[in-house]
C-alpha cells in the first residue's frame, strides 16, 4: 500500500522533471548567476541608452558648436564647461553627446555584423550538414581557406577591398570573418544529429527531409549558435575599432561610433588622452557585458551541468 | 605521421594557391588598380593605356595570374607602391620579418609563462577569490582593444617605468648578423645591445601578449579542472604520491593538449595583433608594413605579406598538431 503510493509519487516526480526543457532549466540557473545578471544589466542599459540617445543627448553630435575654442596651432580643444560636461572634441563638437549617440551606431555594428555572419554561417552550415556529399566538401574547403587566415587579418583585408569605406563595409568585413565559425558549429551539430534517434524516428514516420532539417535538426543546434552570437557581438565591436585605427573604417564621422571615435584620435593620444579613454572604456564595458552573458549562457546550456 | 604531414602540406599549397588567386583578382578588379597607383589620378588616358599594355593588364585575369605565378616562382612578387616605394615586395618581407618574429616570440612567451601557472592556480582554488578575480581579469583582457592598451602602455607605463616608448629602429649601432636584435648582441658579445633591444621590446610584447594570455589562462584553467576530476588523479593521491609529482606527471601533462592547441591558434592573434602593436610602437616589422600597406593600398606588398602570414599560421598549427605525439604517447600508437 505504502509502496504503491511512493511509486506513484516517484513516477509523478519523474514526469515533472523530465518535462523541464533545457532552455527552462538553463534559465533557472541563469537567474541565480550573479555574473549573468551583471552582464545582462550592462547590456540592458547599453541597449536602452542607444535607443533613447537621440533624446538623451543634450546637443546635436555633428554640430561644431564649440569650434571657436579649438586652436589648431596650440593643439587646444574645448575643456569641460557648463552644458558640456566632457568638453568638445577636435572639431568642437559636444563630446558627451557624441558618446551617447555613439552607442547607437556601435549597437548597429555589433548586431549587424553578428546577423550577417550568422545568416551566412547558417546557410553554409545547413547546406553542408544536411545535404552532405560534394556540397559538404566544397563548403568545408571554402571554410578551411577562410580559417587558414588569421581572422582579424582577414577582416583587415576584406575592409581594404572596398575603394570607398563606409559603416556598411566595416560591418561586412567583420561579419564575413565570422561566417566560417558559425558554419562549422552548425555543420558539426547537424552531423552529430544525423543518426540520432529523433531524426531516425522522423525519417521512419515519413517526414520530408526539409521539414526534418528545419523543424528537428536546426532547433536542436541553436544553443551553441546563440552562445557564439553573444560572443561575436563583443568581438565585432572591438574589431570595428581596429579597422578605424588602420584607416579602414567609416570616414564619415557626422554620426559617431565608439570604435571610430577611438580610432580617429590616435594622433592625439598623448595630448588629449580623455578623447580616447571615454570611447575605449565604453567599448570595454559593453564587450565585457556581452562576454559575461555569452560565457554564463554557455555554461548554463551545457547539458553536462544540468541538474 | 609522415603521410599526415605530407597531406597537410599539400593542403597548404592548395590554400595558398586559392588565396593568392583571390587576392590577385581583387587587386586587379579594383577601380584604378596598379595603373592609378603608379601614375596617380591625373594621368592622361594615353599614358594609362600604354602602361596597361606594358604591364600586361589588358590580358584576362587568369592569364595574368599564371604569369604572376611564374614570376613569383623566381622570387619576383612585384614592386612596392606605398610602404617603401620602389623596393621589391620580397625584400620588404625579408627585411622586416625578424622584428615581427622577435616581438611575437616574446609576447607568446610572456603569455605562456603567466597564463599557464595562473590557470593552474585558479583551477586548484576553484570558486575562491583568486579564481574569480583572475577569471574576470582575463575577460577584461579580451575586451580591451589591443591598440588602445598599446597606447596606454606607450604613453603612461613607459614614463613611469623609464622604458623606451618606441620599438627598436634600424639605426642600432651594433653588428647585425641575423636580423634579430636580441640574438645579434648575444652572438657578437655586445650584451648591452641585447639589453637595449630587450628594453625596447618589453612594452610592445606585453601589449601583444594580453589576448593570447587571456585565452591561454582560461583554457589551462578549464583543462586542469577537467583533469582534477579524473580517477587517475584520485588514485595518484591515494597512492601517497607527493603533490609536486601529481602536479607534474598527472595533472599538468594531461591538461596540456588543449593548451598547446590554443597556443598554436594564438599565432593568428599574434600576427593580426602585430599589425596594431607595431603601428603604435613604430616597430619596423611585417605588421607595420601591413598597416601602412592597408592605408596606402600597396597591393603587391599586401599580397605577399598576407600569403606569408597564412603560411606561417598554417605551418605553426601543423607543428602544434605534430607535437601532440610528444606530449601524449597514446596518440603515437594510433
Amino acid at each position: 500500500m505504502a509502496l504503491g503510493v511512493s511509486k506513484k509519487e516517484k513516477i509523478d516526480d519523474l514526469a515533472d522533471t523530465a518535462g523541464v526543457s533545457l532552455a527552462a532549466s538553463a534559465w533557472k540557473r541563469l537567474r541565480r548567476s550573479p555574473v549573468f545578471l551583471i552582464g545582462a544589466t550592462i547590456i540592458g542599459i547599453f541597449i536602452m541608452v542607444s535607443l533613447l540617445s537621440p533624446w538623451l543627448a543634450p546637443h546635436d553630435p555633428s554640430d561644431k558648436m564649440l569650434i571657436e575654442q579649438v586652436v589648431k596651432a596650440r593643439n587646444e580643444i574645448p575643456p569641460a564647461q557648463p552644458g558640456h560636461p566632457l568638453g568638445g572634441d577636435l572639431q568642437g563638437r559636444d563630446f558627451f553627446s557624441r558618446l551617447l549617440v555613439g552607442s547607437q551606431q556601435t549597437l548597429i555594428v555589433g548586431v549587424g555584423a553578428t546577423l550577417i555572419g550568422l545568416t551566412g554561417g547558417l546557410i553554409l552550415g545547413t547546406l553542408a550538414g544536411a545535404i552532405g556529399g560534394w556540397v559538404d566538401s566544397v563548403v568545408m574547403r571554402l571554410v578551411d581557406v577562410m580559417l587558414s587566415l588569421p581572422s582579424l587579418l582577414l577582416a583587415f583585408s576584406i575592409a581594404a577591398m572596398f575603394a570607398r569605406p563606409s559603416q556598411f563595409t566595416v560591418i561586412l568585413a567583420v561579419a564575413i570573418v565570422q561566417i566560417p565559425v558559425f558554419a562549422r558549429l552548425l555543420r558539426g551539430s547537424m552531423l552529430a544529429q544525423r543518426h540520432s534517434d529523433h531524426v531516425l524516428a522522423a525519417t521512419a514516420l515519413g517526414v520530408k527531409k526539409g521539414a526534418i532539417v528545419f523543424r528537428h535538426m536546426l532547433p536542436n543546434s541553436l544553443s551553441p549558435v546563440i552562445v557564439q552570437s553573444t560572443l561575436v557581438l563583443a568581438t565585432a565591436i572591438i574589431e570595428a575599432a581596429a579597422l578605424s585605427f588602420l584607416g579602414l573604417g567609416n570616414p564619415d564621422d557626422r554620426i559617431p561610433e565608439w570604435g571610430q571615435m577611438l580610432g580617429d584620435v590616435q594622433n592625439v593620444f598623448d595630448t588629449h588622452p580623455h578623447l580616447a579613454a571615454w570611447p575605449a572604456v565604453c567599448i570595454i564595458i559593453v564587450a565585457l557585458g556581452f562576454t559575461l552573458m555569452g560565457e554564463t549562457l554557455r555554461e548554463a546550456l551545457d547539458p553536462k551541468n544540468r541538474r | 605521421m609522415l603521410r599526415y604531414t605530407i597531406r597537410r602540406l599539400i593542403q597548404l599549397v592548395g590554400v595558398v594557391l586559392v588565396l593568392s588567386l583571390l587576392l590577385f583578382a581583387w587587386m586587379r578588379l579594383l577601380p584604378g588598380g596598379p595603373v592609378s597607383a603608379l601614375l596617380g589620378e591625373r594621368a592622361t588616358p594615353e599614358s594609362r593605356e600604354a602602361l596597361t599594355k606594358q604591364l600586361g593588364l589588358d590580358q584576362p585575369i587568369i592569364v595574368q595570374y599564371f604569369k604572376f605565378l611564374g614570376r613569383a616562382a623566381s622570387g619576383d612578387f612585384g614592386v612596392s607602391t606605398g610602404v617603401q616605394p620602389g623596393d621589391s615586395a620580397l625584400d620588404i618581407f625579408v627585411q622586416r620579418f625578424p622584428a615581427t618574429i622577435e616581438l611575437s616570440f616574446f609576447a607568446i612567451v610572456i603569455a605562456i609563462l603567466v597564463g599557464v601557472p595562473l590557470g593552474y592556480l585558479a583551477a586548484k582554488r576553484r570558486g575562491g577569490l583568486f579564481d574569480n578575480l583572475s577569471v574576470v581579469g582575463s575577460l577584461i583582457g579580451v575586451a580591451v582593444p589591443v591598440f588602445f592598451l598599446a597606447y596606454v602602455l606607450k604613453d603612461a607605463a613607459s614614463a613611469a617605468l623609464g622604458l623606451p616608448s618606441f620599438g627598436r629602429q634600424g639605426d642600432i649601432n651594433a653588428t647585425r648578423v641575423t636580423g634579430f636584435f636580441t640574438l645579434d648582441g648575444i652572438i657578437t658579445g655586445e650584451f648591452d645591445a641585447t639589453l637595449d633591444a630587450l628594453k625596447h621590446l618589453i612594452l610592445p610584447a606585453i601589449a601583444l601578449a594580453t589576448i593570447p594570455f587571456a585565452v591561454i589562462f582560461r583554457i589551462t584553467r578549464a583543462a586542469v579542472l577537467d583533469v582534477l576530476d579524473e580517477d587517475f588523479v584520485r588514485t595518484a593521491e591515494s597512492k601517497g604520491l607527493t603533490a609536486s609529482v601529481i602536479r607534474r606527471r598527472h595533472v599538468l601533462r594531461n591538461s596540456m593538449l588543449p593548451v598547446v592547441t590554443t597556443i598554436g591558434l594564438q599565432t593568428g592573434a599574434l600576427l593580426s595583433g602585430a599589425v596594431l602593436t607595431e603601428k603604435v610602437f613604430v616597430i619596423p616589422g611585417v605588421g607595420q608594413a601591413l598597416a601602412i600597406g592597408f592605408e596606402r593600398r600597396d597591393y603587391p606588398v599586401l599580397l605577399l605579406l598576407i600569403i606569408m602570414a597564412t603560411i606561417v599560421y598554417v605551418v605553426v598549427n601543423l607543428l602544434v598538431d605534430l607535437s601532440y605525439a610528444l606530449i601524449d604517447p597514446r596518440i603515437r600508437t594510433r
